[in-house]
């Protein structure tokens, strides 16, 4: 009985042959040399040994080119070709392919990328603002190599917040409470000399002390608060709306009115004796009492 | 033979006819089609209160008003012009868009030569089904019964200047440059403060309140995914229009999410999501809810009624109220709506009325009252 090798034993086996013959034939053959580091955006060269003709690919982030070469030539790279940072090969041919990578890092920076949130904040809040900056080189490769990036807070013309931060794998962040007055916050972050600006409104937090007072008129009672201002001071923004409630024996009328320069005003009708009471939110307010008419 | 079933046929479809153009009004008009005229001679004759108030109704219904205006008392007070406004409404009110789709009538008190009838009128309207109460005096002239209808006193609003301190947010697109990160804007902040589901007698029900804790206004829509014991998800329903959408900064509102079908001991977990999107929006028109007042209605049905007044200088077409109910602890244990079917005129009021389930009545103690309001011509 006749016995016979597997098919796919057999072209393992002739893989394996060629293999081992084509390495021995490169290294008698031609030698390849990349450079230790590359810049993007830089042009550069990558040395060969040899004699006769070649074949040279390059693969990269975002190029793949072949061309004719001759060996014991440098083969130049242009500076168009190795704008993207990442892994290159770099592979030669000539009858048995030799290849080598290299690295090409990010340029210096040229942006810095900054997003901060929230675009609007209550006052007063822990751990409120917060930033994270990202450089980029001119070619928008993130910079990883570490770099060290100032943020600033300002109000005005005082600072509230200034600090340094290194990058780390390309990332620089901040977190802050946000300031006592309201008004707009400038965010800056600055490496070198860029620098990326953001703006934080800083808005009047809950109201605090909601007071009112009322009258009775001819045509009912007119209520309304005093000026309304948060914790801090800050006058609570117009278009906020205060719900007044007028309670007597014959039911209740309430009415949703909105601030309008610093104060909510409502009329109710209301003809006997009422308690009114006053909440914008989940903030309650005092309770005035009016006689009947 | 040969001609026997044709006349059958015909005669079966003339009978047919006749019905349809003299029975009672229970049967449902078409909504949006005025119909025309009835058949002369085939009315019945309105010999009794009952008859007199169905005459009246279909001639409504069919929008023949010539003929229903003729069937009144001449004690009416009414004239012709403000009976038809009295049905068909004014302003672009809801009234404005409803169609009388059927009543059913009742008989208060009945004498010799008075009647007092209650009659529940249907409405479709394109907000969904209303229901109106009304009670109709008749009185006999003659050998008829004929209604005395009152006439309908629509508010008259003076010229008058109303000067208003315009509070608006619009939003601008920020045009500075493309960079990542400059443009954003952050949504509103908004917060759901109470969540309360509770079984009722549709279904499943899960209601509770929402707060815009921000300074811009709001659009806010509330989700509810309803989940088994598996985790897996059984339902998931919106609060629809059971919520006031556009909250102003620090407003409260009251939602309500029904699931019908289901019951809560099917149910292991209610997964709560509330959206809220940054809208331009106005803080006018300001509506104040006067009077209002908790009562068992004539029916015995318990009812939160009270007045809508306009403080503003827009007519407000369809106004639209949402009442929360508490219980002694403050929880929301029930969110009522109604909509208002008569336009709410600039320094006017006009009543509302939601109804509040029976088994519920015992545990409320206080409420709370928003109002939505549609305006034609303004988002």
């Amino acid at each position: 009985m006749r016995r016979s090798f597997p098919l796919r034993t057999t072209l393992l086996l002739s893989g394996a042959c060629l293999l081992v013959a084509s390495m021995l034939g490169v290294s008698a053959a031609q030698e390849l040399t990349v450079p230790a580091s590359v810049t993007a955006g830089d042009e550069t060269a990558i040395s060969t040994t040899g004699s006769g003709a070649a074949t040279f690919y390059l693969l990269g982030p975002s190029v793949s080119r072949r061309n004719e070469v001759s060996l014991g030539q440098e083969i130049h790279l242009q500076a168009r070709e190795l704008q993207n940072a990442g892994d290159y090969m770099a592979i030669l041919c000539s009858g048995t392919c030799r290849s080598a990578s290299f690295y090409v890092n990010a340029a210096k920076p040229a942006s810095v990328t900054f997003l901060v949130h929230p675009s609007r904040v209550p006052t007063g809040q822990s751990d409120a603002v917060s930033g994270v900056a990202f450089p980029f080189d001119q070619f928008h490769n993130l910079v990883l190599v570490p770099k060290t990036i100032n943020f600033q807070l300002t109000t005005g013309n005082s600072s509230v917040f200034s600090q340094p931060a290194h990058t780390r794998d390309g990332v620089a962040w901040f977190r802050t409470a946000s300031g006592k007055a309201a008004g707009m916050l400038q965010v800056v972050a600055s490496l070198d000399d860029l620098s990326a600006k953001r703006a934080v409104q800083q808005v009047a937090s809950d109201p605090c002390n909601l007071r009112i007072q009322g009258q009775r008129t001819a045509n009912g009672i007119v209520v309304e608060t005093e000026p309304v201002h948060d914790c801090a001071g800050n006058p609570v923004p117009d278009g906020t709306i205060v719900t007044f409630t007028a309670t007597d024996a014959s039911g209740k009328d309430t009415v949703d009115a909105p601030i309008k320069k610093g104060i909510a005003k409502a009329q109710m009708d209301a003809p006997g004796a009422v308690v009114v009471s006053a909440a914008s939110g989940v903030v309650m307010g005092n309770e005035v009492r009016i006689g009947a008419h | 033979m040969k001609i026997a079933l044709p006349l059958i046929l015909v005669a079966v479809t003339i009978g047919l006819m006749v019905v349809a153009f003299v029975g009672p009004g229970h049967a449902r008009g078409t909504v949006g089609i005025a119909a025309g005229s009835a058949l002369s001679g085939l009315t019945p004759k309105s010999d009794t209160p009952g008859q007199a108030l169905d005459n009246l109704l279909v001639d409504v219904q069919r929008r023949n008003w010539d003929r229903a205006f003729a069937t009144l008392s001449k004690t009416s007070g009414s004239d012709e012009q403000s009976f038809i406004q009295d049905w068909i409404g004014s302003s672009g009110s809801l009234r404005s868009f409803s169609n009388l789709e059927g009543f059913d009538p009742r008989p208060l008190h009945i004498t010799n030569d008075e009647a007092q009838m209650r009659v529940r009128l249907h409405f479709s309207t394109p907000v969904g089904p209303i229901e109106d109460v009304r009670d109709i005096h008749l009185v006999r002239e003659g050998d008829v019964w004929k209604a005395v209808w009152p006439k309908f006193q629509a508010p008259t609003v003076p010229a008058e200047v109303i000067p208003v301190n315009y509070l608006r947010w619009d939003l601008v697109t920020g045009t500075a440059d493309d960079q990542w990160g400059s443009k954003n804007v952050d949504g509103p902040r908004v917060r759901i403060i109470s969540m309360n589901p509770v079984d009722s007698a549709e279904g499943a029900v899960v209601m509770g309140e929402v707060v815009n804790e921000d300074t811009i206004p709001a659009f806010v829509n509330v989700n509810a995914t309803l989940v088994d014991g598996a985790g897996n998800p059984l339902d998931d329903e919106s609060s629809f229009d059971k919520i006031d959408h556009i909250l102003l900064p620090k407003q409260v509102t009251p939602y309500r999410i029904d699931f019908p079908g289901f019951s809560l001991k099917d149910v292991k977990n209610v997964r709560m999501d509330v959206k809220a999107a940054l809208v331009p929006a106005s803080a006018d028109p300001v509506i104040g809810v006067m009077n209002q007042k908790l009562d068992a209605d004539a029916q015995g049905k318990n009812i939160l009624h009270g007045d809508l007044f306009n403080e503003s200088g827009q007519t407000v077409n369809i106004p639209h109220v949402i009442a929360s109910f508490y219980d002694g602890n403050g929880k929301v244990v029930w969110v009522a709506d109604g909509y208002v079917d008569r336009a709410l005129l600039p320094q006017s009021s006009e009543h509302f009325a939601v109804e509040v389930p029976r088994s519920l009545a015992g545990q409320i103690h206080n409420f709370h009252v928003v109002v939505n309001q549609y305006s034609l011509g303004r988002s």
